[in-house]
């Protein structure tokens, strides 16, 4: 069991024949990603790395039945991408492209939450599910199946986290970056929703950071009482207000979105907070040899 | 991009709304000049950032005399760590009320808002804590933008909440559903992150004024605006292309890499903006101080980490550098390549210590090693090794250490 993704998705690739876009769909048909098709304007009928490519989406989800988009298109095209991908229907689309202009992402989100895709991005690493899938360039030798989901803002903290629950034997089921832009597709609260549902998963790890309140939103679901251990870690403690910390989404306003409050709402919440990634991996040991004695 | 007052105005006025006649002075005599011309003007300093007034850095004065001295006294001023170089001096406005009116990204929301706002010349962010009531907020769709019947929605909410314009709020409403419009395609053509007009001022006469304008501009989206950033720059060619910002970031702009300035000694470079966060703070944890932030992002290319190193190392008080790669979109042996290239080349004496896993990992560190730079293992004891090698250094670094040597034993195979 996983989330978003498993052995059965059909991934279609926007995008495909770039440097970028050869590079990972070889990486991802290496761990076992069934990619069905790729998508390049003008490229239609031509066959790049054994996968058939097609002008647009909707050609390739007929021919193909494709049910995941994977956009790694440069940052002008991308939110234009993801809309094709919304408009073909296709249950899920993962848009790892940095730097999309935020009203172009106002714009794709808007017609995202009219549509029945959910989407992952932009600006992130995408996702993998231990085993059997990913979509993305999230490094797979880190990953190990198991029973830790894991949702990060930032791609090399998702990379991190992974290796050492992996390394202190704790695998995974799925791993989800969401990535740092301040207008995205899922959110934290999101993915942790998808998790409470996931039978496999039985402790999530939550790695944030500065900026925005998704993860003041997250430490209210798991106010509620989040069925899970949520272990957490946020990045930027030492971060000055008013500076752009790299991810578009990361910098202190004024005295909103600081490492401080997210850490207080999660641990108010019931969530634990990790001090370092090494702490977080501890502490999920923790949790699961708690859980697994009842 | 943040653009100054005047510069945010000119883009107003551009678009069709009403802003007061001014000129700009970057000497005491250039405002003297524009107060002969222009008469009774308020002189104000031109920084990027807010609380000009009450850091005493607008005048409004009676005479050129006045505009003079006053022009001297604000160029001679420095704003929150920006020098003043310029003075906008515009003419005084009959002002029977002051309200606001902008429009800004709400992250919770993942759209643009529209606030409008009885109280103007205030931090709306202030208003929205101390009078809510004050506040009317819209949050327009981003393919239709905000309709007639919306916007006078928006104004009767705000205006009501005041008893002097509650009485003309019908005639103030439908002189706002233009002008809000405007405003929104304006923020929709420039990419705008902040618009805002603050005050929007409401003349004796009943005419809506752009008494102050903030204009700043998505980083993202500045490739569509390359035309509007070179003027930009070229009208700063006068104040030496400074705008107060910190010459390395400025310089680190001019690069193409995204660096924040802080002013600590240890040089930290990585590949994500979550992991050079998590950089700084495990050199802070480990009792070290950050020089800066700079992410060299994803997929980066070996002259990227030479440019990267050399941006880093252009700050003296840097005594030494972490490098932490995790390989995910970033291919070890690039990353590799470019340290090596930049140590050689640039005569790196300084010591550097690496952490290095992910993609081409091996591939990476061997190159690494065959360089003589060994590798670190974890990220938490690079940190305290970058820590033990530049706390306490003053300049000059110990022999055994240089060349890049971070005296680090071999990563055990972990993998």
């Amino acid at each position: 069991m996983s989330i978003l993704i498993d052995r059965y998705t059909r991934v279609v690739v926007q995008g495909i024949t770039g440097r970028e876009g050869s590079f990972h769909t070889e990486q991802m048909q290496a761990y076992g990603t069934d990619v069905v098709a790729g998508v390049v304007p003008g490229r239609g009928g031509s066959t790049h790395l054994g996968v058939p490519v097609f002008d647009t989406v909707a050609d390739a989800v007929t021919a193909t039945a494709a049910d995941c988009a994977f956009i790694i298109v440069p940052p002008p095209f991308a939110a234009d991408a993801i809309m094709e991908a919304a408009a073909a229907r296709l249950p899920l689309a993962v848009c790892v492209t940095e730097g999309v202009p935020v009203h172009d992402m106002i714009r794709a989100r808007a017609v995202i939450d009219g549509s029945s895709t959910k989407l992952i991005g932009p600006n992130c690493p995408g996702l993998l599910t231990a085993g059997e899938c990913k979509v993305g360039f999230i490094p797979n030798h880190v990953a190990r199946p198991g029973s830790v989901g894991v949702v990060a803002r930032s791609g090399t903290l998702t990379y991190e986290v992974i290796q050492g629950l992996s390394q202190a034997g704790h695998g995974q089921t799925t791993a989800v970056g969401i990535g740092g832009d301040p207008v995205l597709g899922l959110t934290f609260r999101d993915v942790l929703e998808l998790f409470a549902e996931d039978k496999a998963t039985r402790a999530v790890v939550m790695v944030g950071e500065i900026g925005g309140s998704d993860e003041e939103s997250a430490a209210e679901l798991i106010g509620k009482g989040y069925p899970k251990p949520v272990v957490a870690f946020i990045s930027g403690r030492t971060a000055p207000p008013g500076k752009r910390m790299g991810h578009a989404g990361a910098i202190i306003s004024g005295n909103r979105g600081t490492a401080q409050s997210k850490i207080d709402a999660l641990t108010a919440a019931g969530a634990v907070v990790g001090d370092t990634i090494e702490d977080v991996v501890r502490l999920v040991g923790e949790r699961l040899g708690v859980h697994s004695q009842r | 991009m943040k653009l100054l007052e005047y510069q945010a105005k000119q883009q107003f006025a551009k678009a069709g709304i009403a802003t007061p006649a001014g000129r700009l002075a970057r000497t005491a005599e250039e405002a003297e000049a524009a107060a002969r011309e222009l008469g009774r003007v308020a002189v104000k300093a031109q920084v990027p950032v807010g609380g000009r007034g009450k850091a005493g850095g607008i005048a409004v004065v009676d005479t050129p005399e006045q505009a003079r001295a006053e022009a001297a006294r604000i160029l001679a001023m420095d704003i929150k760590g920006f020098p003043v170089r310029s003075v906008w001096c515009e003419t005084g406005l009959d002002v029977a009320h002051e309200i606001y009116c902008g429009i800004t990204l709400d992250r919770d929301r993942r759209r643009m808002v529209l606030i409008l706002s009885g109280a103007g010349g205030m931090d709306i962010e202030q208003v929205a804590e101390t009078q809510p009531e004050m506040i009317a907020k819209l949050w327009p769709d981003p393919f239709r933008g905000p309709q007639a019947y919306e916007i006078r929605q928006l104004a009767f909410t705000a205006l009501r909440a005041v008893p002097a314009l509650a009485e003309r709020a019908g005639k103030l409403a439908a002189a706002l559903v233009p002008l809000v419009q405007t405003l929104h395609r304006l923020s929709d053509s420039l990419d705008a992150v902040t618009c805002e007009i603050n005050p929007l001022v409401i003349t004796a006469a009943g005419d809506l004024v752009a008494a102050d304008g903030k204009l700043e501009i998505d980083e993202n989206a500045e490739y569509r605006h390359r035309d509007l950033a070179a003027e930009l720059a070229r009208d700063s060619v006068g104040d030496d292309g400074a705008t107060g910002e910190d010459p390395y970031e400025v310089e680190a702009k001019r690069r193409g890499l995204t660096y924040v300035h802080l002013d600590g000694y240890v040089g930290c470079i990585g590949n994500g903006a979550g992991l050079v966060m998590n950089t700084l703070d495990l050199v802070k944890a480990a009792g070290g101080e950050p020089a800066n932030f700079l992410d060299i992002g994803g997929g980066a290319r070996a002259d990227v980490v030479r440019n990267a190193l050399d941006m880093v190392l252009s700050d003296p008080n840097v005594r030494g550098v972490f490098i932490n790669i995790f390989g995910g979109i970033t291919r070890g042996d690039e990353v590799a390549r470019g340290i090596i290239e930049a140590r050689d080349e640039l005569h790196i004496t300084k010591p550097l210590v690496v952490r290095m896993t992910g993609t081409r990992e091996e591939e990476g560190r061997k190159l690494l090693q065959e360089a003589g730079i060994v590798p670190g293992i974890s990220a938490v004891e690079a940190a305290r090794k970058i820590v033990e090698l530049t706390r306490g250094v003053q300049g000059g670094v110990p022999p055994a250490l240089t060349g890049g040597q971070g005296g680090f034993p071999p990563e055990k195979g972990e993998d």
